[in-house]
């Protein structure tokens, strides 16, 4: 697939602006109709969600959509591209977290302290990351798996344990630069009746460092390193044969995934001015993960937008129209228990099972055969 | 003319995205060796696995007792009455060689007759009877392979390449040990690279080459005829002795 | 047949050597020696060596079945943490009608209870593990990416079934009256829960040695784990084999849910996984498909837990990856690997 008919995308009228998106998006279009339309719409909403809704609810849920779309991406990197399963996703994105929060706390409510804890959280992920890929590299590839949920979840408790550190259980609570404060106005006056304070602003930080890393992410997945990678997913053996050090290429798709969800865990924390065990290390958001990863489609890049949006609205929304559900039904036998709204996840994870059996690509590796 | 005791029809077998077997025929004849020869990667070991099912045949018919086994599984096909030794011997290491034979015997313990007449063509096995097979000799865990394939009586037995990697002593007596099951009147189809050891055996030959038979025949005309040796096999028999 | 003379004298020079490889175990009293100067009082360190005991053998029971349908089938079950937390949930099945006996001041009472628990632990989760593994595992088989994904999402609907059933909210279950407390010999204390989590965990363990070792189905399940196409080359439907490694692996993991439920006397529905973590440093430590590996592994990470818990309470899971790391730079393969084709 190298430079596959653009058009489903671009305006043809205008061919250089065309070539300009191709470009950006690496050359791996949506592919499908259907999907382009959903993609566009997501892009929009994130775009104009401080302008288009208002109340803080909202606005922090597209901020945890993109949190969760770099998170999911940088996820797919290792499982849906290198045929990786990692437990250890949310260490890194626990990791990011709390460099910002203890860097905050520690030096102040300054950029520089947001530079020295983004900047040591990822050295950290990055050494951590290849002292797992050392470790499995030594033993056979199925261990990976299991050792990742080990060390993800001893840090998961030491980061509890630690306290004096961490603030444990409770997590940190910290201040942020003046700029992204609420207080902070940029301009006098509101725009579109938005007051342009320092919540917007932090908002746009967080949505322009999405669309970035997203887009790095798609470059890196299309280029001739993403490409070994995927013939090592087809084909260990034949891509060792082939000459490629499969050890090394396996690591190195660790740290860079590593590396994206720490940034994912910086920019949650700095969104919510907390982090703490529940928000980024529990193994409840790596199951998360799985469900975003597999049902919004597997070694597909853009599965991870639509699987973070879908998940994060269902689990936003979905629980508010269950219980609705689960209210009108009072009465009939059994059927209300089951669509209780925390009966979600039971929902969601045979669905995750039925996706694994029947649609391995999920819901973009669907409508890309759809539209074929 | 009778169906031979095993059939092979026009067999294909794909091994992923590999095409090995493009069509063997062949035939095994009841109470005689014959002789399965071919250069490395001629697809003779293919051949064995598809007729133990180990792998699929993708078309073609293999007849066994003149029924169609080809799409029996593995376990069905043993029962069948065929005893098989793999290339890797496929020894259990961690059990004893005793446990080894016990667990071959499938339909009961073995009967002291039976026993004393595979000990006796292996006598090494009964001075190593409660070891691990692990910590035997590779001419050892071969002959406990062949052991574990007579221990119980079988209709055919598949046998692959068993000489291979063993020192000149241990393939005499190897030869030694065929030439007793042949006179017990096993039916034996063997693989072997061996061309010494496969001409003091064979009573047929077949010689594979690309995934196909081409040559099939008595051992003796193939002995006696060096022109024939040297297009089939590339080997002249002095030359090797 | 089975037993013929071993020829002897003449040709005991050329039997080739027995290695038993005897480094691993001694690991454990090593271990347990080097830990005693740091916990300082030896009363606390018989304490903690029997607390140790008590935690392995309970780990063992959970992690022995993991490990032989891995070896036997090549299949990873990251769902296996569920019958650990089924089988706990199931003692309640037997607590809700004869709560009685849990108070009833007779130790023969109070055991015949724990074995009923034990008993409708045992059946029900072998029952949910035939059920797993004709719905979830097989139908991917060979393929471990997806393997792992579906027994994942398996444990994921699982355990939220255990919510809708019993609820979400944490259950306190009561330790029966008599094995309550402790035993003190001179200052030792030993809780009596533990010395009977010792006793049945070596009960089963001797007995899986002994069905291991001295039966026909022992034999073929060893064999399957070292070479399981040539156990089908010899006529052994091996897939009924794994089926019936499969059930009595969950009902394993289902006896060591009850007896770790009565040790913490609690019962949570993610109880199950949060124990998964250890089980599976003590598969690769031990070595993927060995029993033996399992339990020697058992009790080192958890005599690790138990004295660095003391000594240093914070590092207690750390120092378990720490263990696990450093075998698997001495041993890659685990203490004891299986050989394998």
């Amino acid at each position: 697939m190298s430079r596959s008919p653009a058009p489903a995308l671009t305006v043809d009228r205008d061919r250089a602006s065309g070539s300009v998106l191709t470009g950006l998006l690496s050359s791996d279009l949506p592919r499908s109709k259907v999907l382009t339309v959903v993609l566009l719409a997501i892009l929009l909403m994130l775009a104009t969600t401080p302008f288009v809704f208002s109340g803080s609810q909202p606005l922090s849920t597209a901020a945890k959509i993109c949190v969760f779309i770099v998170l999911v991406a940088s996820y797919d990197l290792l499982l849906g591209y290198t045929g990786i399963v990692s437990f250890a996703h949310t260490m890194f994105f626990g990791i990011g977290g709390y460099g910002i929060a203890i860097a905050s706390e520690r030096l102040g409510a300054t950029w520089t302290s947001v530079a020295v804890g983004l900047g040591t959280a990822l050295c950290l992920s990055a050494l951590l990351a290849v002292a797992i890929g050392l470790l499995s590299l030594r033993v056979r590839a199925i261990f990976f798996s299991m050792i990742t949920l080990a060390v993800a979840s001893a840090m998961a408790v030491l980061a509890s344990q630690l306290s004096t550190i961490t603030g444990g259980e409770d997590g940190l609570s910290f201040q942020l630069p003046y700029e992204l404060r609420p207080a902070f106005r940029l301009l006098s006056e509101p725009v579109f009746g938005v007051a342009v304070n320092g919540r917007l602003i932090a908002y746009y930080i967080l949505f322009f460092a999405t669309l970035l890393t997203f887009l790095l992410l798609l470059r890196i997945v299309n280029s001739p390193f993403g490409r070994v990678l995927q013939a090592i997913r087809e084909n260990e053996f034949r891509a060792e044969a082939l000459g490629y050090r499969v050890v090394a290429y396996r690591t190195a798709a660790s740290v860079l995934s590593a590396l994206a969800a720490t940034m994912a865990g910086a920019l949650m924390a700095l969104w919510l001015r907390y982090n703490g065990p529940d928000t980024t290390l529990s193994f409840s958001i790596m199951i998360d993960i799985l469900l975003m990863v597999v049902i919004g489609g597997m070694g597909t890049m853009y599965g991870s937008v639509i699987g973070a949006a879908l998940f994060v609205l269902a689990q936003s929304y979905l629980q508010v129209l269950m219980d609705a559900a689960s209210k009108a039904l009072a009465g009939v036998p059994v059927l209300p228990d089951l669509v209780h709204p925390d009966r979600w996840l039971l929902w969601l994870g045979a669905l995750f099972v039925i996706s694994v059996y029947a649609f391995p690509g999920g819901i973009v590796g669907r409508l890309r055969q759809a539209e074929q | 003319m009778a169906e031979a005791l095993l059939q092979l029809s026009g067999v294909h077998t794909h091994i992923g995205p590999y095409h090995i077997l493009h069509g063997v025929d062949f035939a095994a004849p009841a109470g005689q060796l014959t002789m399965l020869l071919g250069r490395n990667g001629a697809g003779k070991t293919t051949a064995l696995r598809t007729i133990m099912g180990l792998w699929q045949a993708s078309s073609g018919t293999i007849r066994f007792g003149g029924e169609d086994i080809t799409r029996n599984t593995t376990p069905d096909i043993a029962r069948a009455g065929i005893g098989y030794v793999p290339e890797s011997m496929g020894i259990f290491a961690g059990l004893t060689v005793r446990e080894n034979i016990v667990l071959a015997a499938r339909s009961g313990p073995v009967d002291s007759t039976r026993l004393d007449w595979m000990l006796g063509l292996f006598p090494a096995l009964k001075r190593f009877w409660n070891l691990p097979a692990g910590n035997l000799s590779g001419g050892q865990k071969q002959m406990l392979a062949i052991a574990r394939a007579i221990a119980e009586p079988r209709r055919l037995l598949l046998i692959d390449e068993p000489t291979k990697g063993l020192a000149p002593v241990m393939v005499r007596s190897m030869i030694e040990a065929f030439k007793a099951l042949k006179a017990a009147g096993e039916t034996i189809l063997l693989v072997e690279q061996n061309f010494h050891a496969a001409s003091a055996l064979g009573d047929n030959v077949l010689v594979m080459d690309d995934g196909r038979i081409v040559h099939s025949g008595p051992m003796s005309e193939l002995v006696a005829d060096k022109n024939m040796q040297q297009r089939l096999l590339g080997l002249s028999l002095d030359a090797h002795q | 047949m089975t037993d013929i003379a071993v020829e002897s004298s003449a040709s005991t020079e050329q039997l080739p050597r027995t290695k038993t490889d005897w480094l691993p175990l001694l690991l454990v009293p090593a271990l347990a020696l080097i830990a005693l100067p740091f916990v300082g009082s030896g009363s606390t360190w018989v304490t903690l060596t029997v607390a140790g005991l008590a935690m392995g053998m309970m780990i063992f029971l959970m992690a022995s079945g993991l490990t032989l349908v891995f070896g036997l089938m090549d299949i990873i079950n990251f769902g296996h943490g569920v019958f650990i937390s089924l089988g706990a949930y199931a003692s309640l099945l037997v607590l809700g009608p004869l709560g009685g006996w849990v108070q009833a001041d007779s130790i023969w009472l109070n055991l015949g209870l724990l074995l009923l628990c034990i008993l409708a632990a045992m059946g029900f989760t072998a029952v949910v593990g035939a059920v797993f593994e004709r719905v979830i595992v097989r139908p991917v088989y060979g393929s471990h990416l997806k393997q792992i994904l579906v027994t994942m999402g398996g444990l994921i609907v699982a355990e939220q079934a255990i919510h809708a059933i019993w609820g979400a909210s944490p259950i306190a279950i009561p330790l029966p009256a008599t094995l309550r407390g402790a035993f003190i010999i001179g200052d030792v204390v030993m809780e009596r829960y533990r010395v009977v989590a010792v006793g049945i965990g070596l009960f089963v363990f001797l007995g899986m040695q002994l069905l291991l070792n001295r039966t026909r189905l022992g034999l073929l399940i060893r064999a399957g784990v070292e070479n399981p196409e040539m156990v089908e080359a010899l006529g052994y439907r091996i897939r009924r084999l794994f089926v019936s490694v499969f059930v009595a692996g969950s009902a394993l993991a289902g006896l060591g849910g009850v007896m770790w439920a009565f040790y913490r006397q609690t019962l949570t529905a993610g109880m199950g996984m949060d124990v998964m973590v250890l089980v599976f440093i003590v598969i690769i430590i031990g070595g993927l498909g060995s029993v033996g590996g399992c339990f020697v592994g058992s009790i080192l990470v958890a005599l690790v837990a138990n004295y660095v818990g003391f000594v240093e309470p914070k590092l207690a899971l750390i120092s378990n990856i720490l263990v696990m790391a450093l075998v698997l730079i001495w041993r890659p393969q685990g203490l004891f690997p299986v050989a394998r084709r």
